[in-house]
């Protein structure tokens, strides 16, 4: 061994995630698409409504567990991306007069962009300096769309008022016919959301399987190697960057028609840290995982800021500790030993 | 007598790996003793052992007292100065910084300036460069540094990792030549080891040979020298 | 000319909280290669317990150093419990980490002291500092404060057997535990001193923004950018960086037509990207070799 010059040794960015252990089962899948299904059916707007965020915010937390679980990339900026993805659905749709469900590919396409031209300089940082360029990303994001020469399209403090789109009239018929009355717009936004999100996911699930999911866990678990067996690095990086904020553009855009409102102020560093929260809570490249992850930042808080007012944010944190000292791996920790349990009790 | 150094049944682990199975060697008092063997034998791991940089099962006992359960940093405390391989210099620190570092665990201020000046003594190219940083150093000065910091500790015995590694022959025969005068007249018990087998076996009074984590041979240095087997694996001739 | 010398002389006022705020972050850096996202909470925090010790009836440098030891003891207390046992953990659940300390200190603070924005009081009054209209006695008092640390943190580091040690401790961790130093608590004394000093940056700054759960932020993202330029392993570095940054801040909003007091921390974050992008080593970092 030579003389040791100052060597870091840096710790990896995160622990490898076995490809298996990314996705569900097909039995698993269709019990828990059977109750995204049909679970509305028997709930009131005002919880159809937060079913509907909780797929907005799984889709966004599953945007992050991408490029992170899968290519080993950190963003603590995410909240910039859904920003860009909720103003440019919301531009179109109140200055451009154009359907809310067209106004969803272009901002996906608005963020993949964005994401990629942000990510072309990022990627030459790794691990910290990826996480403080993003961080510093979050902060000033809400700065910028205050910004006076945005202000006719943004609306700058007071951000834009967003219709909420009603059912579309056939499914609207179809549905009185059996339920007796009009769908309401909760309803149907929720099984539009739905119906994206399933697209989405089941198009993350074949991307990691793919040649180039391959090539994000290659970077991922040793970047040098990948490139040593041929990956171009580079490509692939930002790719997963532009992948990772194309898909948080559209929750975005799902986001601001769903809250009828896009200004500045909702998207701080704050919904930043909810998104990586629910990654982190989910576990870190377990894309089913990003559900449970969503249902926390939802849900929490509302059960948090009950008993007290403002604590939610301890009460993040603290959780967040338990999760990382305790079940490391989020959720998926925790179905796995779910599993082993059952597992025992069967042959008992 | 009893040994200064006691090692029983030492096994050690990197991860999965075992690479020490049950190695048993003593080193008295006031000896120049060396741990000779191939690379991979395991002579830096039981070196690091001693130091519980490796995480390892056994016991090890110095002066009576026993290691486990130590941290490297008590175990030095207790009068261990281990010279790691590669160095371990203080790069971005000056000389004399290196050698305050040395003596960091000390109390006694004016000691340590004199002892200061007693290593310009054994190594007067450190006096002259006693400002530079310590990674402009060649790697014979490095060397020399690396052994007069582990000797402002004022140790009781001293751990050398292949000394010789990357130098010179001329400046390898030199620092042996002050090892071994140290180890006479400040009274330091010193374990090295070494590929140099040649120029150990000539300095050291006992030597232990290590193969795949094991002692196969022990004895002074001049019957191992003078072994058949030695001479043909480690000694070439 | 006037009105140039006023915003290189307001630039370096405010230069010198970044300054603080980027030794702070230097200080972790330097002890476990992470960038703590929480200093800015912690800094707001100390500056609340400041706030209400002297709600209390205690003197300002009563409170001050009172804070002070207050942040030291926190620092150490938080490396103990939390973030010792991530030691070996991979970056992420480090972030995470900080990302939770961060969420924590806030809430709490909003919890026991409410959003409401408070006075803080400056020691050195805000009249002109010696006549001239140019910077008011309390800029002139935040430049004093932090050329004062500046020096004592050279003299310690440079001088004192324990700043030594923690230099050490620093650079090579596993050389520092074979001369017998103990590397986990020069970690711990790391965060004692980072909280410590960005508890002055929050004395400081708080006089200026008003004190609330929410005033570092900005600052934070600015100690950042002062520790990138300065190059994130350098003390002295930090600080050379938060006065560039905060006289860069000043000219650019007012000077650059459109900038003002509105894109304030997006030049921060166009500042951190191009050091990062640019010069990763920042102007006086050490470059580093990554080992695979």
């Amino acid at each position: 061994m030579s003389t040791v010059q100052e060597v870091v040794t840096e710790a990896p960015a995160i622990e490898a995630v076995p490809k298996k252990a990314m996705t569900l089962g097909y039995g698993t899948s269709l019990a828990v698409l059977a109750l995204l299904i049909l679970v509305p059916l028997f709930v009131k707007n005002f919880i159809i409504f937060q079913l509907t965020m909780l797929l907005i915010y799984a889709l966004a937390v599953m945007a992050l567990n991408i490029l992170t679980g899968g290519s080993g990339q950190f963003s603590l900026g995410q909240s910039a991306f859904y920003a860009v993805g909720a103003y440019t659905s919301a531009i179109l749709m109140e200055h451009g007069n154009i359907n809310y469900a067209l106004t969803l590919p272009v901002s996906g396409i608005v963020c993949f962009g964005f994401g990629y031209l942000f990510g072309k300089p990022a990627l030459r940082l790794s691990g910290v300096y990826l996480a403080l360029a993003t961080f510093a990303l979050a902060t000033a994001m809400p700065q910028l769309l205050k910004l006076g020469v945005f202000e006719p399209w943004t609306g700058g403090v007071q951000g834009l008022v967003v219709t909420k789109p009603d059912a579309p009239s056939f499914v609207s018929s179809i549905w009185s016919v059996f339920s007796g009355r009009a769908m309401s717009q909760d309803m149907w936004l929720y099984y539009f959301t739905l119906a994206v999100s399933i697209g989405i996911y089941v198009a993350s699930v074949n991307l990691l399987r793919s040649r180039s999911g391959r090539a994000f866990m290659a970077i991922r678990d040793n970047e040098i190697a990948a490139s040593a067996m041929g990956v171009d690095v580079a490509l692939y990086k930002t790719l997963a960057f532009g992948v990772s904020a194309g898909i948080t553009g559209v929750a975005g855009a799902l986001g601001a028609i769903a809250v009828q409102f896009v200004a500045p102020d909702s998207y701080t560093i704050t919904l930043a840290i909810s998104l990586f929260l629910g990654m982190v809570v989910g576990g870190v490249g377990w894309l089913p995982g990003s559900i449970v992850g969503s249902a926390f930042i939802i849900f929490v808080p509302n059960i948090a800021e009950g008993i007290s007012k403002g604590l939610s944010g301890a009460v993040f944190g603290i959780l967040l500790f338990v999760v990382i000292f305790l079940v490391p791996h989020g959720a998926r920790q925790v179905a796995v030993i779910a599993q082993q349990l059952i597992g025992k009790l069967r042959k008992s | 007598m009893t040994a200064m150094l006691n090692v029983r049944d030492l096994r050690a682990y990197y991860g999965q790996v075992q690479a020490l199975h049950g190695l048993e060697f003593d080193l008295n008092e006031g000896s120049l003793t060396t741990l000779l063997g191939a690379n991979g034998a395991g002579k830096t791991t039981t070196l690091r052992a001693i130091c519980n940089m490796v995480r390892s099962t056994g016991s090890i006992e110095f002066e009576g007292k026993p290691l486990s359960g130590r941290s490297t940093e008590n175990i030095v405390r207790l009068g261990i100065a281990h010279v790691p391989q590669g160095r371990g210099t203080f790069t971005t620190m000056t000389v004399e910084e290196n050698l305050q570092l040395g003596a960091i665990t000390r109390k006694d201020s004016a000691a340590i300036v004199s002892d200061i000046e007693r290593m310009y003594d054994h190594f007067p190219v450190l006096k002259q460069r006693h400002t530079q940083q310590a990674g402009t150093l060649s790697g014979g000065e490095q060397q020399m540094l690396a052994v007069a910091r582990a000797l402002m500790l004022r140790p009781r015995l001293m751990l050398l990792d292949e000394p010789s590694f990357g130098l010179a022959p001329l400046i390898v025969r030199d620092l042996f030549r002050i090892l071994s005068k140290i180890n006479r007249e400040d009274k330091v018990s010193i374990l090295v080891v070494e590929q140099n087998a040649q120029l150990a076996l000539e300095l050291a009074d006992k030597a232990y040979v290590i193969e795949t984590g094991r002692i196969v041979m022990s004895g002074s240095a001049s019957e191992i020298a003078n072994n058949e087997d030695v001479r043909k694996s480690y000694l070439g001739y | 000319m006037e009105l140039f010398t006023n915003q290189v002389l307001a630039g370096i006022a405010t230069g010198a909280i970044y300054a603080c705020m980027a030794l702070a972050v230097v200080m972790i850096y330097q002890a476990i290669d992470h960038l703590n996202f929480a200093q800015g909470e912690m800094a707001m925090f100390s500056t609340f317990i400041a706030w209400q010790l002297m709600q209390w009836g205690v003197p300002y440098w009563g409170a001050f150093l009172l804070t002070l030891a207050f942040s030291f003891a926190g620092g150490i207390a938080i490396e103990r419990l939390l973030f010792k046992p991530l030691a070996k953990a991979p970056i992420l659940t480090n972030v995470a980490g900080f990302i939770a300390l961060y969420a924590i200190i806030n809430s709490f603070a909003g919890l026991i002291w409410d959003f409401t924005i408070k006075q803080f009081p400056t020691p050195f009054g805000s009249s002109p500092f010696l006549g001239s209209q140019l910077i008011s006695t309390h800029q002139a008092g935040m430049i004093g404060v932090t050329m004062i640390l500046l020096v004592l943190l050279f003299f310690f580091f440079r001088f004192t057997r324990i700043g030594l040690a923690m230099r050490a401790a620093a650079a090579m961790p596993e050389s520092a535990r074979l001369v017998g130093i103990n590397t986990s608590w020069m970690i711990a004394l790391g965060w004692g001193m980072a909280a410590a000093i960005g508890s002055i940056a929050g004395m400081m700054i708080a006089p200026v923004v008003f004190l609330e759960p929410n005033m570092m932020l900005g600052v934070l993202i600015y100690g950042f950018a002062a520790a990138v330029l300065g190059g994130l392993t350098s003390p002295f570095g930090a600080v050379v960086g938060g006065f560039l940054v905060g006289i860069f801040e000043n000219l650019a909003g007012t000077y650059i037509p459109g900038i003002g007091n509105e894109l304030k921390l997006p030049i921060a974050l166009a500042l951190i990207i191009v050091v990062l992008v640019v010069k990763p080593a920042g102007l006086f970092g050490r470059p580093i070799v990554k080992r695979v």
